[in-house]
């Protein structure tokens, strides 16, 4: 298992990978904001956390359909399905590796971006806290979503429409946890449901991932 | 015994190819899988390694004992030969720098190690695939076409390795078109295809039939 996280990470890493592309699309997203609704501080700030959270969402997004797509065309998924490692284990790894290289990087850029869009001093710590918490469910409904596409030629649409559903309740709870933390509310309650979304869906994504690549396999 | 394959029938995307097939294989022995395109030869590899279900009758198997490589290569482009099969040894256990350099060796990749998968050729490609075989102990190989764009001498070395293989007590079931020496037996497909409630217009198309859309065709009929 450490050796496929190893090599996913390895690969995104490398030129062609989708490690720099989640990463600019936030940056572009986020600096376009003031752009297209104008500079008043007050006004973005207000909007802030939802922005913030919106772009690490769709920044997440791009990168799925690269989980078990490139593996299925050269032929690895079936080395890996008939591997010692359970197909349960490598959705989990993949999940992992792909939190590593997208999720995890985007909430260590979300701080900067947040200063651009003049988000309260206090709120940036949960900020962070929520997208560290919170873009593990992204990457592990997102694994589920390429697994039940992973046959399906341009299955990106279909991708987004399978999993942005699923992304919903992570948004509600994680632009509330910043909202209410720049506002001087208690942030704390919707910071514990973004958590718990997100291990409840490592609990039991693995193996509905792992059920729809046994069926995409044959 | 290795496997035992009892009044197996498969097929793929809902039609049959072929039924009835019961074969043992035992330590030391390797099986040809032959036969016309479309006659079910990597379907039966798949069923085999527990890919695709099976349409009829029984696989018995120990566990841990087979090693499936199937048409695409299972490298990464972006990685060097070293990197892609140190990931398969750690996938299968065992990634120590001797396994790995035996491995490389053995396949004549040695001077190849460093090179980005994307610089290799074809037939360099394929053994690298097949330094995998070397990575793992499991004893039972199920290869798809293994010798497909090697040259002569290396179809000569991966037969050397697969005989070595058999001697040490492992087995292998391998389709492929053309003859690889070591097999101690040969299985013709065609003797076994599914019979099929069919006109003789939509039979005298399969001679022709390459993909997808004779197969509909054929599903239509069902």
């Amino acid at each position: 298992m450490i050796a496929l996280v190893k090599r996913d990470l390895i690969l995104a890493l490398r030129a062609g990978g989708g490690f720099g592309l989640a990463l600019a699309f936030y940056l572009i997203l986020v600096s376009l904001v003031p752009l297209a609704v104008g500079p008043e501080t007050g006004r973005l700030a207000e909007i802030a956390p939802g922005i913030l959270w919106l772009g690490a969402l769709l920044a997440n997004l791009l990168s799925l359909d690269r989980i078990f797509q490139l593996d299925w065309e050269d032929g690895a998924l079936e080395g890996l399905a008939t591997a010692p490692l359970p197909l349960e284990g490598i959705a989990l790894a993949k999940a992992l590796a792909h939190w590593l290289s997208v999720g995890l990087p985007l909430a260590v850029l979300a701080p900067v971006l947040a200063v651009l869009l003049n988000l309260p001093g206090a709120a940036i710590p949960w900020l962070v806290a929520a997208l560290v918490l919170g873009t593990p469910a992204l990457s592990m409904i997102g694994t589920f979503g390429a697994a039940l596409t992973v046959g399906v030629k341009r299955g990106g649409l279909l991708l987004s429409l399978l999993v942005l559903p699923l992304y919903v309740p992570s948004l509600i709870f994680g632009a509330l946890t910043v909202a209410r933390a720049a506002t001087e509310q208690d942030p704390l309650p919707s910071l514990a449901l973004v958590a718990g979304l997100s291990m409840a869906s490592w609990a039991g994504l693995p193996f509905a991932a792992a059920g729809a690549l046994r069926i995409n396999l044959r | 015994m290795l496997i035992e394959v009892d009044n197996l029938a498969g097929g793929r995307a809902g039609l049959q190819l072929f039924d009835g097939l019961s074969f043992t294989l035992r330590p030391g022995e390797a099986l040809r899988i032959s036969g016309p395109n479309g006659t079910g030869k990597s379907t039966l590899l798949r069923i085999l390694a527990g890919l695709t279900p099976a349409m009829g009758g029984a696989i018995r198997m120990p566990p841990e004992t087979l090693l499936y490589t199937g048409h695409g290569d299972g490298l990464k482009s972006a990685l060097s030969t070293r990197e892609n099969l140190a990931f398969w040894a750690g996938l299968y256990g065992d990634a120590s720098e001797h396994t790995l350099s035996h491995a490389l060796e053995r396949f004549d990749l040695t001077g190849l190690a460093e090179r980005r998968i994307a610089e290799l050729s074809a037939g360099q490609r394929r053994r690298a695939s097949l330094a995998r075989l070397a990575l793992s102990a499991r004893p039972l190989w199920f290869l798809d076409e293994p010798t497909t764009s090697l040259d002569p001498a290396q179809s000569a070395r991966f037969e050397a390795i697969l005989a070595a293989h058999l001697i040490a007590g492992g087995g292998a079931i391998i389709a492929s078109h053309l003859e690889v020496a070591p097999c101690t037996a040969e299985l013709d497909l065609s003797d076994y295809q599914a019979r099929r409630a069919l006109p003789d217009d939509l039979f005298a198309m399969e001679d022709i039939a390459v993909d997808a859309a004779p197969v509909q065709t054929r599903r239509g009929t069902l």
